[in-house]
């Protein structure tokens, strides 16, 4: 378990991190944290020609609270969001996501623009942010662009990033006052990548809802509306209205045919929300 | 007097209760080392010169193979199976009749028959490189019907594992004592059971340094070893060389439970590859290899019917058990031993009138199964408790009640059982009440009519066992394997500064034996336990020994070592009578003296006076010295009978499949504990590998015999929040056949957990309909079963 041969490069900002990857021709990877790509090098799943480690960018590891929401650099680490070394606008929501991610080692130095650049659809980041309402910068040579994580995360170990592009910065909308945070998943033991993870950010005032259903094969199922859920309302009693039927459907229409698997993640769900009714 | 006949149990020995002797919770001085990093395993070991190894191995289960291509700039760096000329396959044959004999060629020949085989073997200044070299190699493959079910396998037709034996059966067993008497029994329970196949996993993976000596004309191999002077011989026996042209160094060891017990076709090509390349050569098994290719166990199943009156009383057991074998015969332990050994050993600590058991060693398209810690032992508790517990529930009794019913009673002691096996001593209902009244059983099911709040389902479960240990030469010659146990041999030595070497040809990894060997010795001598070295892992210094495995060590090398003891402190009595210008018959050793009227000397002063002034000893002296070997084996080697009741609750989540473990008491007996510290270790790690085969691991395989588990992320075990605050407590019943009355408990703890969770499991779920008869109890299986239960409700109303 010794990767094949690859060239290092450690860039002492963006750009010419950028500039490396361009060259590249899209035979480079980028490594932050490693605790996802050091493993796949180890097991020659991947075999880059170049390693870029983007670990000296400090323009990265900023996190600052701008206009409403939370703009977090690609290198935070998920230790920063759990210590709470980073503002938060999510009243705690993404800190206890932070804790629940693996081990303290990996959190450590797995980061949160790695996890979701990995795009590992049994990781937490993808389905968390989702159902925050969260957003991705992606970067090149060319210039920025900006989209929702669910439109980010598009398969299984597949996001949209392109050749020479790079996720810069993660914002986070502000929770508002009124909007109720449950997370919820299922792990066979502790630190253990989740075989189910559920996740909801109810706002009966607002009678809105965004739901994820997420460590599934592929990308996460996310609800952005989510009222079908709640038999076609989201009020107060949301918790009593969790329509189980019509996540079970979601699930088989994602084509989990296991009865099984589909009342795992159901059962994860309903906990999310009473989570969030709590 | 019969040895160990006079000190009885444990009040007896004051040195022990008091300072350093047998019974004594000491420290491990080998922790010291082991705990600071200053252990000194294969992978430390540094040679000039030393290149590594990495092999080519076969990525389909079985296949024909046409042809092995090196890219050019690679010749002379990379060796198949045409280079090994004059070196012969592992032949690992059992002597039981109608055994099929496999022959595993080191670097395969003809065909591959499991994943991970190996196919040619890849030299490079480092491992990186090695495998650059082991990636450029390509196989051309004809890839056959792979057979990865032991069910299937049985069956006419199938596709064969080894073509010329005309079907996949190692060895086929039949045991039977009056079954039809059983027949007529109002309670018969009918079920398939089986556990999952497993990785032992220890911290350290097998891994070989080896190098070679023209001055010696000696090949010295480092290796991962329990028994190193066994895989002396079967090294010798494939490389066609002396035994004395081999030494096998095994230093510290992170881990054995039987994976390293094993002669690997590594260590056979790394030793043909250091005398061709004239060089050190190391391989280390990496987690990958471990998982894939080599350390495969546990996989049984049982189609078992207990019969039993309506009072709980059993009346026979009738099982067919199979157990998948893999591709080959491994030494020197060989295929059939698991599933034999499951004919004499199911029906446990209890009491029958009949028994039937057919057992098959079956072939397939998977590594070879290992002897993992409690060996066939897991999977009989697993099947024989589960089916007591249906035979409770059918009867309307407590589990435990059941147990208590048909236990071997211990008046009834020593014990010939229905399989001949000679229990020699215990109070195995004791055991299961004291673990009943631990758990608090009434508690329990006064809290099961409350039900729980957050909506999981309490249940408790129990099981017990016996496990026979240190078993020797009147059991194994039986066997026919490549490896009888006899006499087993320690060397002691007094130095001149009056400390004690002792040579011992087991190993320890794990066991603590540098610290127990050295308190058997003190309480011989009287020497302090520091100044005691105990000298082991290394042919060239150590006795012949099997080595270690079978929870053996313990009662052999310890009774051993207090035999050698005892001679050499008979030396230096009759010496230390000269200096004291006394009669020999007048003069005791006690604490490290000798005395007699006028006085006294130490053992100290003896071996200086011995080595360094031999002017002051008498003309007519003893000239035998003060170093001595000696043979020990116990008054009846048949085995010693150490058991214990473990009792666990748990709770369970019926809608996400989760299982806590909410409390576990285990109530052991292993006779005579030389040291209790080091007895508890050992039950917490057995108790942790046997939750993991409870509730966590698990190497499953696709039709075409891939394994899906390749790294620890698929392949999971459990950790430190998966393993419970256990709450143990001992027994101590000698057995009246060892030294100081031990009783050997190395694999233990391994043996119960799965039984007892998923007996815990079942009575949680019980009233919901559901029944799990598999290991591990995964989430999903609880779902699915969960769901099928619900189903089959549905249907009924």
């Amino acid at each position: 378990m010794k990767p094949a041969p690859f060239a290092y490069e450690r860039p002492r900002d963006l750009n010419a991190a950028l500039s490396m990857l361009a060259a590249s021709n899209g035979s480079a990877k980028i490594i932050a944290g490693g605790q996802s790509l050091g493993p796949m090098l180890n097991l020659r799943l991947v075999q880059p020609e170049l390693i870029v480690d983007i670990s000296g960018l400090a323009e990265l590891k900023r996190a600052e609270v701008s206009g409403g929401e939370l703009v977090l650099g690609a290198l935070v680490t998920h230790a920063d969001i759990e210590d709470g070394r980073t503002a938060d606008v999510t009243r705690g929501a993404m800190r206890g996501v932070a804790a629940s991610i693996a081990y303290r080692a990996v959190r450590n130095r797995g980061t949160i623009g790695g996890s979701l650049s990995h795009a590992d659809p049994a990781a937490d980041w993808i389905s968390a942010l989702a159902a925050l309402g969260g957003r991705v910068t992606l970067r090149s040579l060319v210039g920025a662009r900006s989209m929702a994580v669910e439109a980010f995360v598009v398969g299984a170990l597949e996001s949209a990033l392109q050749a020479g592009e790079i996720v810069e910065a993660i914002h986070v909308p502000a929770r508002s006052a009124s909007a109720h945070w449950g997370y919820a998943k299922s792990c066979r033991k502790t630190g253990e990548f989740a075989h189910a993870i559920g996740a909801v950010l109810v706002d009966p005032t607002a009678a809105s809802a965004r739901v994820v259903i997420g460590a599934i094969d592929t990308a996460p199922i996310v609800i952005t509306d989510a009222s079908e859920l709640f038999g076609g309302r989201i009020a107060a009693d949301y918790k009593q209205r969790l329509d189980v039927r019509v996540a079970d459907a979601l699930l088989a229409k994602a084509g989990i045919d296991d009865a099984a698997q589909r009342h795992i993640h159901v059962s994860v769900l309903k906990r999310a929300v009473q989570e969030a009714a709590a | 007097m019969k040895e160990g006949a006079e000190l009885r149990n444990e009040r007896e020995f004051p040195s022990g209760k008091s300072g350093q002797g047998v019974g004594a919770r000491l420290p491990r001085k080998e922790d010291d080392r082991l705990m600071r990093g200053r252990g000194r395993y294969v992978g430390d070991v540094r040679l000039a010169g030393l290149q590594d190894v990495a092999f080519v191995r076969s990525p389909l289960a079985h296949a024909r193979i046409r042809g092995i291509h090196v890219p050019e700039r690679y010749r002379g760096s990379v060796f198949t199976a045409a280079d090994l000329v004059g070196i012969k396959p592992i032949r690992a044959v059992s002597g039981l009749p109608g055994f099929k004999i496999s022959e595993q060629p080191v670097l395969a020949t003809g065909k591959v028959r499991q994943v991970g085989e190996l196919v040619a073997m890849c030299l490079a200044p480092t491992r990186a490189e090695a495998e650059d070299i082991a990636a450029s190699v390509t196989l051309d493959l004809e890839e056959l019907p792979a057979i990865t079910d032991m069910l299937k396998a049985r069956e006419p037709g199938s596709a064969l594992v080894h073509e010329h034996w005309g079907d996949n059966v190692f060895l086929e067993t039949n045991y039977e004592v009056d079954i039809s008497a059983a027949l007529d029994a109002p309670i018969k329970m009918t079920r398939e059971i089986s556990t999952a196949r497993q990785c032992m996993s220890p911290l350290e993976g097998r891994g070989v340094v080896a190098t070679f000596d023209s001055r010696l004309d000696q090949l010295t191999l480092h290796s991962a070893a329990q028994m190193p002077h066994i895989t002396r011989s079967g090294l010798a026996e494939c490389l066609g060389m002396e035994e004395g042209q081999i030494r096998v160094i095994s230093p510290d060891v992170g881990g054995g439970f039987g994976h390293k017990g094993i002669l690997l076709p590594e260590e056979v090509c790394l030793s043909w590859l250091t005398m061709r390349c004239g060089h050190p050569v190391r391989w280390l098994e990496d987690r990958r290899e471990h998982l894939v290719a080599s350390s495969n166990c546990r996989e049984h199943h049982y189609r078992i019917t207990v019969y039993a009156d309506s009072d709980g009383s059993l009346r026979g057991i009738d099982c067919e058990a199979t157990v998948d074998s893999g591709a080959y015969s491994s030494y020197p332990f060989s295929a059939c031993l698991e599933a034999a050994q499951v004919a004499s050993i199911l029906p446990g600590p209890y009491r029958m009138p009949a028994y039937r058991c057919r057992t098959f060693s079956v072939a397939t398209n998977k590594c070879p199964i290992l002897p993992y810690r409690g060996v066939a032992r897991t999977g009989v508790c697993f099947a024989l408790e589960l089916m007591l517990d249906l035979v409770a529930a059918e009867a309307g009794l407590e589990p435990g009640e059941v147990r208590l019913r048909n236990l071997v009673r211990p008046e009834q002691m020593p014990f010939d059982n229905i399989t001949k096996k000679h229990f020699d001593s215990g109070d195995y209902p004791e055991a299961m009440r004291r673990a009943l009244a631990a758990i608090d059983i009434d508690a329990i099911r006064a809290k099961q009519k409350q039900g729980e709040a957050d909506g999981r389902r309490i249940g408790v479960g129990v099981s017990i066992y016996c496990e026979q240990a240190a078993h020797g030469t009147s059991v194994y010659s039986g066997w026919g394997i490549p490896m009888v146990p006899g006499h087993e041999q320690a060397s002691a030595r007094l130095t001149p500064d009056g400390g004690l070497e002792l040579r011992v040809g087991v190993h320890s990894h794990g066991q603590g034996m540098e610290t127990t060997l050295a308190q058997v010795a003190h309480e011989i001598l009287g020497v302090d336990v520091a100044k005691i070295r105990i000298i082991l892992g290394d042919t060239a210094m150590t006795p012949y020994s099997t080595g270690t495995w079978g929870s053996r060590s313990m009662v052999m090398a310890g009774g051993a070592v207090a035999t050698a003891c005892r001679e050499l402190g008979e030396r230096a009595r009759r010496i230390g009578a000269k200096l004291l210008q006394h009669d020999p018959a007048a003069v005791v050793l006690q604490n490290g003296e000798v005395r007699g009227v006028n006085g006294s000397v130490s053992v100290k002063a003896i071996a200086h006076t011995w080595y360094r002034r031999p002017q002051d000893l008498p003309a007519d002296v003893d000239p035998g010295g003060l170093e001595v070997t000696q043979g020990y084996k116990p008054v009846r080697d048949s085995g010693t009978f150490s058991y214990a009741a473990h009792a666990a609750v748990v709770a369970v989540d019926p809608d996400l499949g989760e299982v806590e473990i909410l409390d576990y008491v285990i109530v052991e007996d292993g006779g005579v504990l030389v040291n209790p510290l080091v007895v508890d270790g050992q039950i917490y790690g057995g108790l942790a590998q046997g939750i993991g085969t409870a509730l966590y691991e698990e190497m499953p395989f696709d039709a075409s015999g891939q394994p899906l588990a390749t790294t620890l992320a698929d392949y999971l075990l459990p950790g430190p929040t998966e393993v419970p605050a256990a709450r143990l407590d001992h027994m101590e019943t000698p057995s009246p056949y060892t030294q100081f009355g031990v009783k050997g408990i190395g694999e233990g703890g391994a043996i119960a957990p799965p039984a007892a969770i998923a007996n815990a499991v079942n009575d949680a779920l019980r009233p919901l309909g559901v029944e799990l008869m598999q290991s591990p109890i995964t989430p999903h299986r609880v779902v699915a079963a969960v769901l099928a239960a619900r189903a089959t409700k549905r249907s009924a109303a």
